[in-house]
């Protein structure tokens, strides 16, 4: 039954793909009808209006362009014309960045405050007003601060991703079953080794899923600050071809967006399941 | 000053008290002695309320004490204070001739939901136990302590299962097996076996009395089942209902140490013993903490032991009793 359902599951979604594909080809496929227009005007217009051809790729356009691309990630031909591949590395090593300080400071952080009902309390109101700041509000105060557009790209990613997992590591760690720590008491556990053996593992599974939370936000983040800050980078690359006209690499630029999110969701769902304890 | 008072009084010989018919034990079987302690919660309104105060027990070495008692009356609050976990608003508990300050590995807790680490397996829960008591040892020296207690309790082969692959008479078996692995003196029991069915909890009382007969531990439990004090105590506690509950008596257990569960209920004494018990927890545990009985001095608990009674005296007397 179970292997069934995944090959109906499939299946569907290749009819559903299928489909999506053929309504697109047959939506921009069509001419529409043109009028007899002076030479020199029908050149400025472009192709919609000579032809009447819609100025919309279909599949097969945005097929060919993912392919191109494919073939030659990492080409660089000066700062307006790098490959999609250098444009990803530059967006994933900013994110990396980022978010990596932003794991550096909220668990540690998130560990003392659960730790500590008073500071739990203490520091409540200052993380309730500013996890619902866009990122975004950041840039401008960044940007004057850091004075450097790429830094501040990477601060803005910190800034959004640090939240969730703040409040869950502070969720997690105050959340430790007193019983587990009895028996670390019991023991004569220290501190040190209770925080790593005991408050950790049991708090792993709610870190893990602020951290998850934040890689979402923070890959989300990015192409809107790259698109301000511009350069380099998958965001600076989608407004670039839009400033080109040309929609076959936006959208292409819009699946490689997904593709990418989707494959740091799942390592992270991973690291979840590994830590996740049954009880 | 209040401190320094259980000392002196300790270091006065203890004339023999046989007033009133209580039997006491003697100083130097004060292995572990809770000294008038006492626990406050705040109440509403400013005021406090008392769960006990001035609550005196002795207890011997080797020997297994049982305190039974309602809801309420502040069990769980004593065993905590004997481990430390708790600190006593008044008194002290001496363990061993010292004052317990804190948790200690002398004093190891089975808890009452078992309380194992889930990310651990069960080898990974007493290892963690034995290389608390044992900073230095080694890492086979830490396993091979681990796997012998796992084996005591009967779980040999068990040892990669993680917790949630057991059942909970087998996830107890590991809570015990860590508590017996660090070698404690004393093995606090907080209703171990409250949350196991009939035949499992039955099977493990067996396992903890083999156990404890075998190496002379000193045990503390708390119990609601009469059955279970009877078959495995040398001394039952009976508490009064809370708040402010006391130690109403102190029964010694009249049926032998070797005791048989199965002839358990032939043995002379277990009628009268199992009676006195349920009358206690009917109605006397209610009405003592109303009105106690005319000299009751909280620092020397009555200590009773019921006669034969009727019933038992024709067991005993019958020729199908064996133990008689």
């Amino acid at each position: 039954m179970q292997r069934s359902l995944s090959v109906r599951a499939g299946a569907l979604s290749l009819t559903v793909l299928i489909l999506i594909l053929l309504g697109w080809q047959i939506a921009v496929s069509g001419t529409a009808k043109t009028e007899a227009m002076d030479p020199e005007y029908a050149a400025l217009m472009g192709q919609t209006a000579i032809t009447g051809r819609s100025a919309m790729p279909g599949p097969l356009d945005v097929g060919a362009t993912i392919w191109k691309h494919l073939k030659d990630p990492f080409y660089d031909r000066g700062p307006n014309d790098k490959g999609i591949g250098i444009q990803l590395a530059y967006s994933i090593g900013r994110v990396a960045l980022g978010y990596g300080l932003a794991v550096l400071v909220a668990i540690p952080v998130g560990f003392l405050i659960g730790m500590s009902p008073l500071m739990s309390r203490a520091l409540d109101p200052f993380i309730q007003i500013l996890k619902p700041v866009s990122p975004l509000a950041w840039m401008p105060l960044a940007l004057h601060t850091i004075k450097d557009s790429s830094l501040s790209a990477i601060f803005v990613i910190f800034i959004c991703s640090i939240w969730p997992m703040l409040i869950n590591t502070v969720f997690g760690v105050a959340g430790t079953r007193r019983e587990w720590l009895n028996v670390a008491r019991t023991l004569e556990v220290g501190p040190i080794r209770r925080a790593f053996t005991v408050i950790l593992p049991a708090a792993a599974p709610t870190i893990l899923t602020g951290m998850r939370i934040s890689i979402g936000i923070a890959w989300l983040v990015i192409v809107a600050a790259e698109m301000l800050v511009g350069g380099t980078g998958i965001g600076y690359f989608v407004w670039n071809e839009w400033n080109n006209l040309s929609i076959t690499n936006v959208i292409t630029s819009i699946l490689v967006i997904g593709l990418v999110g989707m494959v740091l969701d799942q390592i992270l769902a991973r690291a979840q399941h590994l830590v996740t304890f049954p009880e | 000053m209040s401190k320094l008072l259980p000392f002196a009084r300790r270091a006065r010989p203890v004339a023999p008290d046989h007033a009133a018919g209580t039997l006491r034990p003697s100083s130097s079987e004060k292995f572990i002695s809770i000294e008038g302690i006492a626990r406050r919660y705040p109440a509403p309104g400013g005021k406090t309320t008392t769960i006990f105060e001035n609550l005196w027990l002795p207890m011997r070495r080797g020997e297994f004490v049982c305190m039974i008692g309602h809801s309420g009356c502040g069990k769980t609050t004593v065993l905590n204070i004997l481990a430390g976990l708790e600190a006593p608003s008044e008194g002290v508990v001496i363990v061993d001739g010292q004052a317990i300050a804190g948790t200690s590995l002398d004093r190891a807790v089975i808890f009452q939901g078992h309380a194992l680490l889930p990310w651990r397996s069960v080898l990974g829960n007493v290892a963690y136990a034995v290389s608390s008591r044992w900073r230095k040892a080694s890492k086979a020296e830490v396993d091979a302590r681990a796997r012998k207690a796992i084996a005591t309790v009967g779980l040999a082969g068990s040892e990669h299962k993680r917790p949630s692959e057991l059942s909970g008479g087998m996830k107890q078996r590991v809570g015990i097996a860590r508590a017996l692995s660090i070698e404690p003196k004393i093995l606090l029991m907080d209703e171990p076996f409250s949350a196991l069915d009939a035949l499992t909890r039955g099977t493990l009382q067996d396992e903890v009395r083999r156990i404890c007969v075998e190496t002379g531990q000193t045990v503390f439990m708390i119990t609601h089942d009469v059955d279970e004090a009877i078959y495995l105590a040398d001394r039952i506690v009976l508490m009064t209902n809370g708040p402010e509950a006391k130690v109403a008596e102190i029964v010694e257990n009249p049926l032998p140490k070797d005791r048989d569960r199965a002839q358990l209920h032939h043995a002379p004494g277990y009628y009268a013993l199992r009676n006195h018990l349920i009358d206690f927890l009917v109605t006397r545990s209610r009405t003592m903490r109303d009105a106690m009985p005319e000299g009751y001095d909280p620092r020397h608990p009555p200590v009773v032991r019921p006669s034969l009674s009727e019933a038992d005296a024709a067991i005993a007397a019958g020729p199908p009793a064996k133990r008689a």
